[in-house]
């Protein structure tokens, strides 16, 4: 039975499990609702949940375990050079598992009976050429051991889904019997259920930090194979970055990590200046009617995506800046380059310090600007000598976290910046960064055992540790900030 | 004051000549700055928007023309002698009949209503009159006979694609100056295309195959459309809604309303801000490491985007929900306390249902920045060039493979036949209408059910 049917019956079982044990619940007081410890539909949520959660965990953890035991059992067929290391291993066992899936296939789509895959043998033909005949692509012809170890995987892992749905019907049942025996007009049936609904709510906040260290952990592992290939010093401290997919690849990151801080340090000489002055205007000058105006047509800006700002850079601005300023000043005839996308990612950012920027000035007690007003100064000289310097820790937080953000951004590099890694100090010459070479490493064909693709991981965790520690610096100074006038 | 008169130096500083009504030159250079300041302000204002509304702009002129598309009208004799050659009528024989043949039967009706119709083709080619035809039509004409085998030995009115150059000559952006250099098209083509405009068997209309139909091949841009695109990300935005809500809705009530202030909440808090300025490149490489080698989903399907792009949105749903409970007043806990609620209860009787509208409306703007979300659609594949509609939601469709509206435009632009960019255009004008209509909704939302307490 398959995992979405013993699904199913579970959900038929856990509603049992609710109309018996509100049924016996009521049953026992007599219809008298009163003398009950908890309002009667508490009583048949814990009779569902009994019935359902411990076989679903039940269910999961089997589910976990069951292709483990039978890779042990199988590893037997193989002869110890075929698995003798762990990735020759994995490829073996999903050739295993796609194997097997095809015989399934195969049954299903009625090309072939249970028999005359129990007797299929690679002696008799090619095992390939028959499965292709059901639509089954295998990629290369099937050794004798795999057949032999896909026909035994099939059998356990027919007995595995028999006995799994025997035994989750039985915890099911068995924890549906335990709810309904617990079941007396005493018990407390609300501070259970209530207990569940904590677990499940607390469940459902760790997993901000699942996802955490499902990144950490996916790339560090790839990472480390990466440095397994290639040397990690030549990594960081690599000056060129010349992947060739015949082997023999320069994959220094330092190309990469200056044309992303270069265009991010573009980026910022526009993003800066313009949000900063909107964000003062805003905060100071701009009477309320136009500040309910702007303020969120500003902001319409960070709501639009990023592949448009992308298509932006590459059809208008590109041209633009190469006809009109690149070529005629003979620095270049590329349309894409560092002031392409610095430019664009800018705008881009304008949005995020001005309001960032704008809670951060308005933040700043009225009373600091009634003194200083109060001596006679202008407000411009209120602003530059006083509400500036009392918000600059937070606007310096607004600003590392839009850096941050510049650094990450992929669309509009990715179609504005171009390909080529050099060093150069040209901002109109095309150069790359760091997210545009894990997009192009990691797009198209992939092959998970080459340095050229394992180097993207290696590039995304230098990426994600950059932006890390710029935004946990970023908070901490606007926590700290944010306490000082509190 | 007696003392300073009693004979010391006068140490008051020597008034100016000044007056109330006109200011000193101190006066007006401070006020000069002030109004500086101001215009840089404005300045700024003005750069910012002039930018968006320029963006806005040039991509609607270059996209709008992606909706109408030039389209050949003439009548075409059904030949059964090379459609039908058993004369069975029957589907499956005449299935073997391949796209070679219709397109033979296209030219041979085009050239000959040409010729009906007394346009002179003396200076193109057969050659060229056959490749002002669409690539596409032939397999539309095809699966149109197929479809009904009764318009076999008949004469059947079609409309087809022009190709992308006459296309773009009908819309300017090709010219005969740019013809002379280009292979694909000749100017005594464009000269034909005026006669047979003149003639009303080439026209523009509007194509509503841009919306509906799937993507085409580098060759013919005209054929090309957002029909899979759209599918996949409404399969995408429908299972991020189902995955993010529940579990969003479940984190910011323990996180606002139960959660012990200790070290574990301490990190979960911070793992939440953190994870919201995570590079969404980043959530890209997590669903091709986990969710496409380890877990071993397939690659390209709108499910694992969905699961992709739910991780990246999480963190936003959160502070937003959290924002929309930490509004709801504490009497409203203190009063259902009052008569003998218990927590749980408070929350779900109470709490969540007054913080609903604002949970709503977060939760309406963050999956409308989902939806434009590319890059780490890109890494798990959801770029490959896809013509098949993915199958509907209950036959598995979430599985199959699909891409998405952005990632569209990301495609079509990197292609190198500029009817591209005119469609990449378009798509990015049906991706802000679709953003429109989200905030607008959450906008109204937010009207009709804010509350001040």
């Amino acid at each position: 039975m398959s995992v979405f049917l013993t699904l199913c019956l579970l959900a038929v079982l856990a509603f049992a499990g609710f109309v018996l044990c509100r049924g016996r619940a009521m049953a026992l007081v007599g219809g008298d609702a009163k003398r009950l410890h908890s309002l009667p539909g508490y009583y048949g949520w814990f009779g569902a949940i009994m019935a359902a959660l411990p076989a679903v965990l039940f269910l999961a953890i089997w589910q976990i375990a069951q292709p483990l035991v039978i890779e042990t059992r199988l590893s037997g067929f193989f002869p110890a050079e075929m698995i003798e290391d762990d990735p020759a291993r994995t490829l073996l066992f999903a050739d295993v598992r796609r194997i097997a899936a095809g015989l399934d296939s195969a049954i299903a789509s009625g090309a072939l009976s249970a028999d005359e895959v129990a007797a299929l043998d690679t002696t008799t033909g090619s095992v390939r050429d028959t499965l292709a005949a059901t639509g089954v692509a295998l990629g290369a012809e099937v050794q004798p051991e795999t057949l032999v170890a896909a026909q035994s995987y099939r059998e356990l892992a027919g007995y595995g889904a028999l006995l799994r749905t025997l035994l989750v019907v039985a915890v099911a049942v068995g924890g549906l019997f335990y709810a309904i025996r617990l079941t007396n007009p005493d018990f407390r049936a609300r501070n259970q259920v209530e207990r569940v609904m904590l677990a499940v709510l607390m469940l459902a906040s760790t997993i901000a930090i699942l996802t955490t260290v499902g990144i950490v952990m996916s790339m560090l592992s790839e990472s480390i194979r990466f440095f397994k290939f290639y040397p990690i010093g030549d990594f960081f401290f690599g000056l060129t970055w010349s992947p060739a997919f015949r082997g023999g690849s320069e994959l220094g990151l330092l190309p990469l990590l200056w044309g992303t801080l270069y265009i991010s340090f573009i980026s910022m000489l526009v993003a800066v200046p313009i949000g900063l002055f909107a964000a003062i205007y805003l905060a100071e000058f701009a009477n309320p009617r136009v500040r309910s105006i702007v303020k969120p047509l500003i902001e319409v800006i960070a709501g639009i995506p990023t592949v448009v700002f992308g298509l932006f850079a590459l059809v208008t601005v590109g041209p633009l800046l190469r006809d009109y300023i690149a070529m005629p000043l003979g620095l270049g005839n590329s349309g894409s380059s560092v002031m392409t996308a610095g430019l664009v990612i800018g705008i881009l950012n304008v949005p995020f310090i001005s309001s960032l920027a704008d809670d951060i000035i308005t933040a700043v007690p009225q009373s600091l600007r009634d003194g200083s007003l109060g001596l006679g100064a202008t407000r411009a000289e209120t602003i530059t000598n006083v509400v500036l310097p009392a918000a600059l820790p937070g606007i310096v937080g607004a600003v590392l976290m839009a850096a941050s953000r510049a650094i990450g951004e992929t669309m509009i590099v990715t179609m504005g910046a171009g390909a080529a890694a050099k060093l150069d100090l040209n901002p109109f010459e095309a150069m790359t960064t760091i997210t545009v070479k894990i997009v192009s490493q990691l797009t198209g064909d992939t092959e998970f055992n080459s340095p050229e693709t394992l180097v993207a991981f290696a590039l995304g965790i230098s990426l994600f540790v950059i932006t890390l520690c710029l935004n946990i610096f970023a908070l901490w100074i606007v926590r700290k900030y944010r306490e000082q006038y509190e | 004051m007696t003392e300073m008169s009693a004979g010391g130096p006068d140490i008051r500083p020597v008034a100016k000549e000044s007056s109330l009504l006109a200011g000193s030159a101190r006066t007006r250079a401070r006020n000069a700055r002030e109004w500086r300041m101001k215009a840089y302000g404005i300045g700024a204002i003005v750069i910012s928007l002039a930018t968006l509304a320029f963006m806005l702009l040039t991509i609607f002129i270059d996209g709008v023309s992606a909706f109408r598309q030039a389209k050949l009208e003439f009548p075409v004799f059904v030949d059964a002698a090379v459609v039908d050659k058993a004369g069975t009528r029957d589907a499956a024989a005449m299935a073997k009949v391949t796209t070679i043949g219709y397109k033979r039967l296209l030219t041979a009706s085009f050239i000959a209503h040409l010729q009906e119709r007394g346009i002179a083709v003396t200076d193109v080619s057969d050659k060229d009159l056959e490749a002002m035809i669409s690539g596409d039509a032939p397999a539309r004409l095809r699966d149109r006979v197929l479809a009904d085998p009764s318009l076999v030995g008949q004469t059947v009115d079609v409309d087809v694609f022009a190709t992308g150059r006459i296309d773009g000559y009908l819309k300017g952006r090709v010219t005969r100056e740019s013809a002379a250099l280009d292979s694909n098209v000749t100017p005594a083509q464009l000269d034909l295309s005026d006669r047979l405009v003149e003639a009303g068997i080439l026209s523009l209309s509007f194509n509503w195959g841009f919306l509906t139909g799937p993507d085409a091949s580098d060759l013919r841009p005209e054929a090309s459309g957002l029909g899979v695109a759209i599918i996949g990300s409404l399969y995408m935005m429908v299972m991020v809604a189902l995955f993010t809500v529940p579990v969003g809705v479940a984190a910011s009530i323990y996180l606002e309303e139960f959660a012990p202030k200790n070290r574990l909440t301490d990190l979960i808090e911070v793992n939440i801000s953190n994870l919201a300025a995570v590079p969404s490149i980043v959530f890209g490489i997590l669903g091709l490491a986990i969710f496409i080698n380890f877990m071993g989903l397939p690659q390209s399907s709108s499910l694992v985007g969905a699961l992709v792009i739910s991780l990246m949105t999480l963190p936003t749903i959160i502070i937003a929900t959290r924002a929309a409970i930490r509004a709801v007043p504490p009497s409203i806990r203190d009063a259902a306390m009052g008569i003998g609620a218990s927590k749980m209860q408070v929350v779900f009787h109470h709490v969540l249902p007054l913080a609903m509208p604002g949970i709503m409306t977060g939760t309406i703007l963050g999956l409308a920045s989902a939806l434009g979300e590319t890059a780490p659609l890109l890494l798990i594949g959801m770029v490959a060039f896809v013509t098949n509609y993915p199958a509907g939601p209950l036959e598995g469709g979430v599985m199959d493979p699909a891409t998405a509206l952005p990632v569209q435009v990301y495609s079509w632009a990197s292609r190198s036949d500029p009817a591209f960019i005119e469609r990449s255009s378009g798509a990015i004008i049906v991706l802000l209408v679709f953003l429109v209509i989200m905030n607008v909704a959450a906008i109204l939302l937010r009207r009709r059910f804010e509350r001040r307490w």
